[in-house]
């Protein structure tokens, strides 16, 4: 009963690692219908991007986050005004195409920097664990989850409320119309991408500590947020974070009562099953791509 | 008329023989290098080839072998054996290498094992620790590193000095990773120590939660611990979260304990750690002088103290092919597989010198390499209690 909670605990923070990651790309996936393969990398570039406003700017672990957040928006905004405009009319497969391009450049050049050593990223937080009856947690990891739920609030708040938000999905329902009702196409496409790579730089900022910083780091983490973004539906914000927990309680349990030789398989058995059964997606209502 | 052109072309090639002879037995004999250089164990892949250049350079400071340099030509398997496969074929066909180094990882060794045997090119093993690689019958393939087996066996007469009674076991899920699990757990079962859960990690897993939690419920008092040092340091930072309380052993000699010291920090104190090179105390080696040489190399190159604990092996590994060619007297793989029976040479971990390891008539090389283990203690790496001088 003790490890089955441990397992529980650990599980929802490890869920919450992952709904951080799907949600940037069930935005750009969901909403722009841009196979983003690179999303990892954005994650990447902000766990280095901390690691050098810590080691180099000498700033606090807080100010990091924020800097690691400016360099995934600014990137991803220049990857999004470079890359993906001249392509908006083009197939889906030529996008994915590009970005799969974009994901082995910005890989060999992170490898290219900062050297293939990984890199320990210091934090503020006290290494030992809060201890709570029989589960013990620690208080980065928390300090993560809160953060983690904060954004995932936020980024719903702001497609759902405001009038960038509105935007947004009008853009993505029926470009025609939305830009015949006024609306900058461009700069919703630009927004759009710049926020889903800023979110992906906010976890790669909060989890490099929890981890450590490498160039290859970004593949795994692309693998979750994709199984996440098939878990909850495309462009489905509380999708991707129920997919997100979801997904990470399954491999806690199927790691600590099936086999840790399977731990991945768990999580992708799911993954077909979703497909089998409920091809849009656990949590879809109705498709969201016009 | 004809007689003279005949004697005129004669001339013409004997004079083309005489300019090219000692150009080709000035060209630089190359040695090929398959390591992983990307990827989630690129660090160690990176101070092997620090090591490997190392080596290189001593031997061409010296005049090289037979007056030719060597040259070496160095291919990224990318931490995966499907990569190290092409990158064999790649130096073996394109290259012409007449022998090379790899692969770091079992997986990677194996993966790329059966293309030594189809165009017969020997390979150096420098790292890689399952026992199927020498017992596969490739008489290719000659290995300076240890066989779980043998690690197991050099752990053996620490075990009632360590009070190892009841194990764990958490390794990464690769040929490696899986045969160190089973040669520890037959040499601790034979010493009389319990054996409790053996779990896996993947090569790129980052949360090892799971695995913690299950094993933190057998109430053991030993963890033994088979990965690179990546995936060490946050077993090691995690379990240190959950309260595990273990006393931990690594295997393999991929530890790294400086790296561990300055990442894993408090996390790593009081482990214990199998490794083949003590760059600490490069006077308690072997060959003492030769150590010291290689860690004072080392440093003046800036390669960080870290990287010495894998980056030997990459020495190693080129100067047991250079003494081959050596031996052989001509850079052929055939005539280099035939002398690196013959070779006997002092290299950084010590005396490296091949036995007949597999099935009869297709023998692989097994040296016997000298075995360490080390304990993290106040932030230092030290020997243990029971070994230290007193």
């Amino acid at each position: 009963m003790e490890q089955l909670l441990q397992h529980l605990v650990n599980g929802l923070v490890l869920g919450g690692t992952y709904a951080l990651l799907g949600i940037g790309l069930t935005l750009i996936f969901g909403l722009m219908n841009v196979v983003n393969f690179a999303h990892g990398e954005f994650y990447t570039l902000g766990a280095y991007a901390a690691f050098a406003a810590l080691g180099w700017a000498g700033v606090d672990f807080f100010t990091a986050v924020l800097a690691a957040i400016a360099a995934g928006a600014a990137l991803g905004w220049l990857c999004e005004v470079t890359l993906l405009r001249p392509l908006r009319s083009e197939s889906i497969d030529t996008t994915m195409l590009v970005m799969i391009g974009v994901w082995i450049a910005m890989q060999n050049g992170e490898l290219l920097v900062w050297g293939g050593v990984a890199k320990s990223i210091p934090h503020p937080f006290p290494t030992a664990p809060l201890v709570l009856g029989p589960v013990a947690i620690a208080p980065l990891r928390l300090f993560v989850l809160l953060i983690a739920a904060g954004l995932i609030a936020a980024s719903w708040l702001l497609i759902q409320k405001t009038k960038l938000g509105r935007a947004m999905r009008a853009t993505f329902q029926d470009r025609d119309t939305a830009a015949l009702m006024g609306v900058g196409i461009g700069r919703i496409h630009a927004a759009t991408f710049a926020f889903g790579s800023a979110l992906a730089a906010a976890a790669g900022a909060l989890l490099g500590p929890v981890f450590l910083a490498y160039p290859s780091m970004g593949d795994l983490a692309s693998l979750k947020a994709f199984s996440v973004v098939i878990l909850g539906g495309l462009g489905n914000l509380p999708g991707a974070t129920l997919g997100g927990l979801l997904l990470g309680v399954a491999e806690e349990l199927g790691a600590g009562y099936i086999s840790s030789g399977y731990r991945d398989a768990v999580g992708f058995v799911i993954i077909i099953l979703v497909l089998l059964f409920r091809p849009a997606g656990l949590f879809a209502r109705q498709e969201r791509i016009a | 008329m004809v007689k003279r052109s005949i004697v005129l072309v004669a001339l013409v090639l004997a004079a083309l023989v005489v300019v090219t002879l000692p150009a080709q037995s000035q060209a630089p004999i190359k040695i090929g290098v398959i390591e992983p250089l990307s990827g989630p164990v690129a660090a160690s892949g990176s101070y092997i080839r620090m090591g490997a250049e190392i080596a290189r350079d001593w031997i061409n400071a010296k005049g090289g072998i037979s007056g030719r340099k060597v040259d070496l030509l160095i291919e990224d398997n990318k931490s995966d054996p499907k990569e190290a496969a092409s990158a064999a074929e790649k130096l073996i066909v394109r290259d012409k290498v007449p022998a090379i180094m790899g692969a770091w990882g079992s997986s990677m060794t194996l993966a790329a094992m059966p293309k030594l045997e189809e165009y017969g090119v020997p390979m150096v093993v420098e790292t890689s620790s399952a026992a199927s690689i020498t017992k596969r019958g490739n008489p290719w393939i000659f290995r300076i590193s240890p066989p779980s087996e043998m690690e197991a066996l050099g752990l053996e007469q620490y075990v009632d000095k360590l009070g190892i009674k009841r194990v764990d076991f958490l390794a990464v899920n690769t040929d490696w990773g899986r045969g160190s699990i089973t040669a520890f757990g037959d040499m601790l079962k034979k010493k009389g120590a319990a054996v409790g859960v053996a779990e896996f990690m993947d090569q790129a897993a980052t949360d090892m939660n799971a695995q913690i939690t299950k094993i933190k419920a057998t109430g053991g008092d030993t963890l033994f611990l088979t990965t690179a040092v990546e995936q060490i340091t946050l077993v090691m930072k995690q379990a240190q979260e959950q309260r595990l309380g273990r006393k931990i052993v690594t295997t393999g000699g991929s530890s790294s304990p400086t790296q561990l010291i300055k990442q894993a920090g408090a996390a790593a104190e009081g482990s214990y750690h199998i490794v083949f090179f003590m760059p600490w105390f490069p006077e308690a080696m072997p060959d003492g002088r030769l150590a010291k040489a290689f860690v004072d190399e080392w440093a003046k190159r800036g390669h960080p103290f870290e990287g010495l604990t894998e980056g030997f092996r990459g020495h190693d590994g080129i100067a047991t092919i250079a003494e081959a060619i050596r031996v052989a007297g001509k850079d052929e793989p055939a005539a280099i597989r035939d002398a690196l029976w013959k070779v006997s040479l002092m290299g950084v971990n010590g005396p490296i010198k091949f036995a007949k390891d597999g099935p009869a008539g297709k023998e692989s090389g097994q040296s016997k390499p000298s075995i360490f283990i080390v304990q993290i203690r106040d932030g230092k790496v030290a020997l243990p209690d029971f070994l230290a001088k007193k």
